[in-house]
């Protein structure tokens, strides 16, 4: 199963090295998305600050449905998809494989917008540890969500609507946990309740990593 | 011009060679008086009908259940609104506004309990193996379509009551957000199903958005409490299920939580038939409309060339 999922994240990683999507497109969407929020809420520093950590998570759950689309869309051509079914490779593999080629591409998004919030919004760190934590654990959930999401949508002709109203409400609970936790590690707040998200995000990655490793070869038979 | 030229010559042969078909008796002795035509409309068609299997047909007994909790969601829901109009007394704090707290609940009770637990269960018990059966998947089509009616019927009767009390439409409390939340999640699976599909694919992708839609609720659920709380807490559904008021307040609200309940039941049975016809209609809406169209007139073959026959 590890090597199945070290080798599929390793073929999306070197498509998308090769092709630039996501670097050339989604993580300019990604700031595209921080300058309106900047127009939307006005040039009060303050404000802008106060709103950062919302608008960061709002902003990668916008980009994550973009990553998820390029995911699927990758396997939808010349029958890729029937191809890796037929390889032999693992479903849970697979799974996996897919969710942490998202993942990665996720952490660098993450990056380059949480420099964006510093740079435009003036946010300021007080707990980085805090901060890096709960990236790396809203990264594997909405990986996790967001694979399973576009597997079942894969074969759908409006995969490209109907992915994100499918998407994003199950993604609630980890922008609101992400957002806590960032309010937590910004203001330099009582780490308790940084803690509780916290707890809450890594509940969150459990739940679907299960369901999605227990459950992606049946969902693949959807498609 | 040259075109139009040519065209005519091709067009003529082509009329010409329809006479191969005279070889059949029916078109050959076509005078084209109104008396021949008719008995050609009254000969079979010449095109072999498709079999058209018949519409399932409710059985007596689930007519006879279907109309009894119908009638007595009816006659439930109008004492309620006796009771609870005329009957109970005002509250002290909130006057006439409290008579709100015997639909707004059992409302909420539906919508949030039953409607999404059963659809819930219902695909579970779908996308188990040994219980895999389309019944399943329709039900919880059923209940979820229900349950969005008496969702927005939640959220709605809710708006009302926050305006007077909390002086607000809406506010951003915990079981207010998981409301709408369901409500999201619950249109997303409708349009998930939407989607023309196999039953059986379509049965099991739905089964599979209900059950990971399911798996967040509770995720929701913590995640909005710990946001904000402003709701009272549940007046019947507390732990212990203690009522909280007394008398005749109690008894009307019990009252309509059993008249909605009922309400429900009904429209999921009606809801679930509709279902059945509608996957009968897509299985064999091609079939159907073929038939339809050949019993217009003793069928479209014969016909056409008859008049082809007769221009000529």
């Amino acid at each position: 199963m590890w090597r199945d999922a070290l080798l599929v994240a390793g073929k999306d990683l070197r498509i998308e090295g090769r092709s630039r999507v996501g670097l050339s497109q989604v993580a300019p969407f990604g700031i595209v998305a921080l300058v309106l929020f900047a127009f939307a809420l006005g040039p009060d520093r303050q404000v802008m600050a106060k709103g950062a950590p919302g608008l960061f998570w709002v902003a990668v759950l916008f980009c994550t449905v973009l990553a998820i689309q390029r995911s699927v869309s990758v396997e939808s051509s010349d029958g890729a998809r029937d191809g890796l079914r037929l390889s032999g490779i693992d479903p849970a593999g697979l799974y996996l494989g897919k969710a942490t080629a998202v993942a990665a591409q996720l952490v660098v998004l993450e990056l380059l917008l949480g420099v964006g919030i510093v740079v435009l919004y003036g946010a300021r760190i007080a707990v980085p540890w805090m901060i890096v934590v709960s990236c790396v654990l809203a990264t594997i959930g909405l990986a996790a969500t967001g694979t399973l999401y576009g597997a079942l949508s894969s074969g759908l002709r409006v995969r490209e609507t109907l992915l994100p109203f499918l998407l994003l409400p199950i993604a609630a609970p980890v922008l609101l946990a992400g957002t806590r936790v960032f309010q937590a590690a910004m203001t330099g707040g009582s780490p308790a309740t940084g803690m509780q998200w916290l707890r809450l995000l890594v509940l969150f990655d459990a739940v679907y990593v299960a369901v999605g490793v227990l459950l992606f070869g049946p969902i693949q038979e959807t498609a | 011009m040259t075109s139009d030229l040519t065209a005519a010559p091709v067009a003529a042969p082509s009329d010409v060679t329809a006479p191969t078909h005279v070889a059949h008796p029916p078109v050959a002795p076509a005078p084209n008086n109104g008396v021949n035509l008719s008995t050609t409309a009254s000969t079979p068609p010449a095109v072999t009908s498709p079999p058209v299997t018949p519409p399932p047909v409710q059985s007596s007994r689930s007519k006879a259940v279907e109309r009894t909790v119908g009638i007595l969601a009816l006659v439930g829901t109008a004492f309620t609104v006796w009771l609870g109009l005329w009957v109970t007394p005002p509250d002290k704090v909130q006057g006439d506004l409290v008579r709100l707290v015997y639909i707004h609940p059992g409302v909420a009770w539906v919508a949030l309990y039953l409607a999404f637990g059963l659809a819930a269960v219902a695909s579970l018990l779908y996308l188990w193996p040994r219980t895999r059966s389309l019944f399943w998947d329709r039900l919880a089509a059923a209940a979820v379509e229900v349950g969005v009616v008496f969702n927005v019927c939640t959220l709605v009767s809710g708006s009302i009551w926050g305006k007077p009390t909390w002086g607000v439409w809406w506010a951003w409390d915990a079981r207010l957000t998981l409301t709408a939340v369901l409500l999201v999640l619950f249109l997303g699976y409708l349009a998930l199903r939407r989607i023309p599909a196999e039953p059986e694919v379509r049965a099991r992708r739905s089964a599979f958005v209900a059950l990971f839609a399911a798996l967040d609720v509770p995720i929701v659920h913590f995640s909005v409490n710990w946001w904000n709380t402003l709701h009272q807490g549940a007046t019947v559904l507390n732990p212990g299920l203690t009522l909280k008021i007394h008398g005749s307040m109690a008894w009307t609200l019990l009252l309509g939580f059993v008249a909605l309940t009922l309400a429900f039941v009904w429209m999921l049975l009606v809801r679930y038939r509709i279902g059945v016809l509608e996957d009968w209609l897509a299985a064999n809406e091609l079939d159907l409309a073929l038939t339809e169209r050949q019993s217009e007139g003793g069928g479209p073959l014969v016909d056409a060339t008859a008049d082809r026959v007769g221009a000529a």
